[in-house]
């Protein structure tokens, strides 16, 4: 209990000292899983969309595949993507391993069956409701597409919310394929994971506490962003 | 939001490609804080920029024989010898010792702490079956554990669930050591840096088969060409200098010196 409390005071002494460390492991934090978000959703909110209005043989079989894909363990994505990029690895020659790129890389990997998923459960209800009327207008694959999405763009954004808090929490896999090099690589996640090991646990939970207050400041700047739960606007 | 992720980017992206490379290094030379002494007087004189990777020796040795570094610094002679003959480092170079300790539960059920050896320590707490934390992992600290072992004629292939392999780093096994009131095997740097004691303490070192070499390989450049040889060549030359003699020298946690420089110029 002691430590806890130790903890929430040396959070609070991190966030009003302004230490140059803490904001440059935020910032990294913030940058490596929002450009991991973006790709994530520029690949799997059109996918997910696709996947509940298209019909094709092995759709039943596509969609399981993609919730079990969900459950993708980051650490073996981390291995994968470092015997990917290491040098010896396929792609060594580009030299991405142990760069923010290549922690990017891997959360896109982690995250991106996760958005597409609640995508594709939230686009099959509004599909069955949208169904004739999109059909009767005439409307090309494309053009349904983007109509569900844009009508769907509330759950949508719960499903981007989620994969923003596994990216952000996320720790195995950028562990492996960043190194947690200082002033690099070091984000919340391995920085935690770094002072757990030296046994300083109240600076390990200083961090996690400011963890959680980032990820809890993103999730109220996109709802304020995209004004939902407002009267009149949803 | 776009502006956002991009004026993140503009602020974190500037950063980098100075000239840099990068050393694979045993957890305990991070977990003591001697890197923090270390490398950043490295920049100051050389302009060069070390990129660590705090690792098991085990792990250091793979990331070195991928190319994936330009030099490693580890601590297991055997693995080294056969990291060098294999042609993956140029060759390896001694730069300073420490030495490993035994931590245990202040009460010390075993009654390791008047032991004659380390040999003895060991039979002691295999005899009582007390709880004992072994690192698991491959790293230096785990071989040579395993090297004392096999010198007691004992083989914790077959010891009891006494007998832990948590598979973790230095610092984490320290954690459960504290957690489980456990014996355990660190080296001292990381032993006195630790900050999650519990009940724990240091109840036997001073045995010469306890003592703990630190070696610096540079990464073959013959292997892999895209290699930093030059920076890894004077990071070497730096760390054999009377600067870094001094400086690993004069590193202490309460007034105890945690490793003692022995590289030859």
């Amino acid at each position: 209990m002691n430590e806890i409390w130790a903890g929430i005071q040396e959070a609070v002494r991190l966030i009003f000292s302004l230490d140059a460390d803490l904001i440059g492991i935020t910032l990294r934090s913030l940058e490596v899983s929002l450009t991991a978000l973006v790709i994530a959703s520029a690949l799997a909110l059109p996918f997910g969309t696709w996947l509940a209005i298209r019909r094709f043989k092995y759709r039943r079989f596509a969609i399981a595949v993609l919730n079990a894909l969900m459950g993708l363990p980051p650490v073996v994505v981390g291995l994968v993507v470092y015997l990917m990029l290491s040098r010896s690895g396929p792609f060594g020659v580009l030299g991405l391993l142990f760069t923010p790129f290549a922690m990017i890389i891997a959360q896109v990997i982690i995250i991106t069956p996760l958005i597409a998923s609640i995508t594709h459960q939230a686009m099959r209800e509004l599909w069955s409701e949208y169904h004739d009327l999109l059909i009767s207008l005439n409307t090309s694959k494309r053009q349904r597409v983007a109509a569900l999405i844009w009508d769907g763009r509330r759950t949508l954004m719960t499903a981007a919310l989620a994969g923003f808090g596994r990216a952000i929490g996320e720790v195995g896999a950028i562990m492996i394929v960043g190194g947690n090099i200082d002033h690099v690589t070091r984000v919340l996640t391995t920085a935690i994971a770094l002072e757990t090991g030296k046994g300083d646990f109240a600076l390990a939970l200083g961090l996690g506490f400011v963890l959680i207050a980032l990820t809890l400041m993103v999730n109220f700047a996109i709802h304020a962003l995209s004004r939902t739960e407002r009267e009149g606007t949803w | 939001m776009i502006r956002i992720v991009l004026a993140i980017l503009m602020i974190t992206g500037v950063a980098a490609k100075a000239d840099t490379m990068r050393l694979a290094a045993t957890t305990s030379f991070n977990n003591s804080g001697l890197s923090d002494a270390l490398l950043p007087a490295f920049k100051v004189d050389t302009g060069i920029n070390v990129q660590l990777l705090v690792v098991g020796t085990g792990q250091a040795i793979r990331l070195g024989q991928a190319g994936d570094v330009d030099a490693i610094l580890v601590h297991s002679k055997a693995a080294e010898e056969a990291f060098v003959s294999a042609d993956f480092g140029t060759h390896r170079r001694e730069i300073m010792y420490n030495d490993f300790v035994l931590i245990g539960p202040s009460a010390d059920p075993s009654r390791i702490k008047d032991a004659e050896s380390a040999i003895e320590v060991l039979q002691l707490i295999a005899a009582t079956e007390m709880t004992f934390v072994s690192r698991g992992d491959d790293s230096g600290t785990h071989k040579k554990e395993l090297m004392l072992w096999s010198a007691a004629k004992l083989f914790p292939d077959f010891f009891g669930a006494w007998y832990k392999a948590v598979g973790a780093g230095m610092g984490a096994s320290l954690n459960s050591a504290s957690g489980l009131d456990a014996y355990i095997m660190a080296d001292r740097a990381s032993w006195l840096n630790f900050g999650n004691k519990g009940g724990l303490e240091l109840l036997y070192s001073g045995d010469p088969m306890l003592f703990n070499q630190y070696a610096y390989i540079p990464v073959n450049s013959d292997k892999h060409v895209h290699v930093k040889s030059e920076a890894a060549q004077r990071l070497e030359q730096w760390l054999l200098s009377a600067r870094a003699k001094n400086i690993i020298n004069n590193y202490k946690i309460n007034g105890e010196a945690l490793f003692i420089f022995n590289g030859a110029p």
